[in-house]
């Protein structure tokens, strides 16, 4: 199966280190994905909020280059980028929209386009749990951890076919797998209030700050997210979300990928740990203390 | 009956119609059963709930909805959609008034606008997004200078904020531009700011 790898600009900009935990798992799981050469950005929520069509375009042109390279499918990291990708790869069915997408193109789209699926289901579909283990050297065991997908990796439930739209579980099997304890987070796909941190702080600080002490509440040691953007507000952005909240958290933000590399045994610094805000390091010892030769990578 | 409301002079029944067609909802099955405003993460900030705007479509209230400055702090979540009983897509609605609000020059709520331009000008210039050339943009046409500055010395320290923006390659930047020049041809004959 050939994998078209789409990083989305995020994983080379603010989130390098999903972009790089991401190439060191799928690495270490015998997984080779191929970067679509020349990839340009999905327009991500301002293009839609401006226009379908110019989203579409944006988006269509890179299923297009993987289709010219033949690929059987397209993953990424960004649920956003997941989301506009699968958006315009189910209205391109649609024949009007199709004729006015290839119209803002430099030629019209193949034909066929590959489907585009993120970089956890791929994992999912290629290792099962069983599978997943024999790769594990440092478990997660005794970790606690709350699994948040943010609000669009599982909707539009019709668009992301992503499980169930309000609880999806695929994180939790791939976390549990590498030996966490996962709880059962209620607000895991309640919307963290996106870009809009930048022009409506509190709408954006207010929902990450719900998300922030219900996680506290419970207790959990880390919350493992999955997009970018959901990553930025919780982390990077957790001071004014306690703030909006009139509390304190302290509490590591960690893509599910930097937890199942810790797991596997990848150096913290080739999973990004050091861009974390909120320190991971408390995280960190307590799986080295884990292994079985009683720590040391 | 000199104190009667006519809802005549306020109605637009041809909105109605327009909005189904564009979002291609029927959102007459609305029985306001008020789950959308229920599970709506942005309801505290809206001047109209997502269940007063469906209401509104209705009634043909053109002018009140497309005011609202609800449409412009729609997070795009889609919980609304999801917990429907009558499988309206609401965040499909919300999304057609923002197109039909932006083509009637109707913006209630211009920074959000400006943050989409800021962003999407950085994409059309490299191919990729760019976020401190996205923030400087917005801060200039926003002019709210101090945006995030709180955040800035972070963000720095953690690498989260290169410096210079990734060019896609290949052509892929020129292909990109090329998208956006052809859309803003065809925004402009339209008569809708691209």
């Amino acid at each position: 199966m050939k994998i078209a790898y789409y990083p989305g600009c995020s994983q080379e900009g603010s989130a390098l280190d999903y972009g790089k935990s991401t190439g060191a798992v799928c690495a270490a799981l015998g997984i080779r994905l191929d970067e679509i050469p020349g990839w340009n950005c999905c327009g991500s929520s301002p293009a839609h909020s401006v226009d379908s069509e110019l989203s579409g375009a944006l988006c269509v042109r890179n299923l297009d280059l993987a289709a010219r390279e033949k690929a059987d499918v397209v993953t990424t990291p960004c649920p956003s980028c997941l989301s506009n990708l699968r958006m315009a790869w189910h209205r391109m069915r649609n024949d009007a929209y199709r004729d006015s997408v290839n119209g803002l193109l430099d030629e019209p789209a193949a034909g066929e386009l590959p489907e585009a699926i993120s970089v956890m289901q791929l994992i999912g579909r290629l290792r099962d749990a069983e599978e997943l283990a024999t790769y594990v050297k440092k478990p997660l065991t005794g970790l606690r951890i709350a699994a948040y997908y943010g609000c669009l990796m599982s909707r539009p439930a019709k668009i992301m076919d992503f499980g169930d739209p309000e609880n999806p579980t695929l994180m939790e099997s791939l976390l549990a797998a590498c030996g966490a304890e996962m709880v059962d987070f209620p607000l895991k796909t309640v919307c963290c209030g996106a870009a809009f941190g930048i022009p409506e702080r509190p709408l954006t600080a207010k929902n990450s700050g719900r998300i922030l002490e219900l996680a506290t509440k419970m207790g959990v040691d880390a919350i493992a997210v999955a997009c970018p953007l959901c990553q930025m507000n919780l982390d990077l952005r957790q001071k004014q979300a306690a703030k909006a909240e009139d509390a304190h958290f302290e509490m590591p933000i960690l893509y599910f990928t930097q937890l199942m590399g810790l797991a596997f045994n990848i150096a913290p610094e080739h999973l990004g740990l050091d861009q974390l805000c909120v320190s991971a390091r408390s995280i960190v010892q307590r799986i080295d203390a884990n292994a079985p030769n009683g720590g040391g990578a | 009956m000199t104190n009667a409301i006519s809802l005549d002079r306020v109605r637009d029944p041809a909105f109605t119609r327009i909005v189904q067609e564009r979002s291609g909802q029927d959102i007459t099955t609305c029985y306001q059963c008020g789950n959308c405003t229920a599970g709506c993460p942005a309801g505290f900030v809206y001047d109209r709930q997502v269940n007063q705007i469906m209401r509104g479509i209705q009634l043909g209230l053109k002018d009140q909805v497309l005011s609202s400055n609800s449409i412009w702090f729609c997070l795009s979540c889609s919980m609304c959609t999801l917990r429907c009983p009558n499988e309206i897509d609401v965040a499909a609605v919300m999304e057609t008034l923002r197109h039909m609000a932006r083509e009637e020059g109707h913006v209630t709520v211009p920074r959000v606008e400006k943050f989409w331009f800021s962003f999407l000008d950085t994409v059309r210039a490299f191919g990729r997004s760019y976020e401190i050339g996205t923030m400087a943009l917005y801060m200039l046409r926003s002019l709210r200078l101090t945006t995030d500055l709180d955040l800035a010395p972070t963000a720095l320290k953690r690498h989260k904020l290169p410096f210079l923006p990734h060019i896609a390659h290949h052509q892929g930047a020129q292909a990109a531009c090329r998208i956006f020049e052809r859309y803003r041809k065809r925004a402009k004959a339209k008569g809708v700011r691209p």
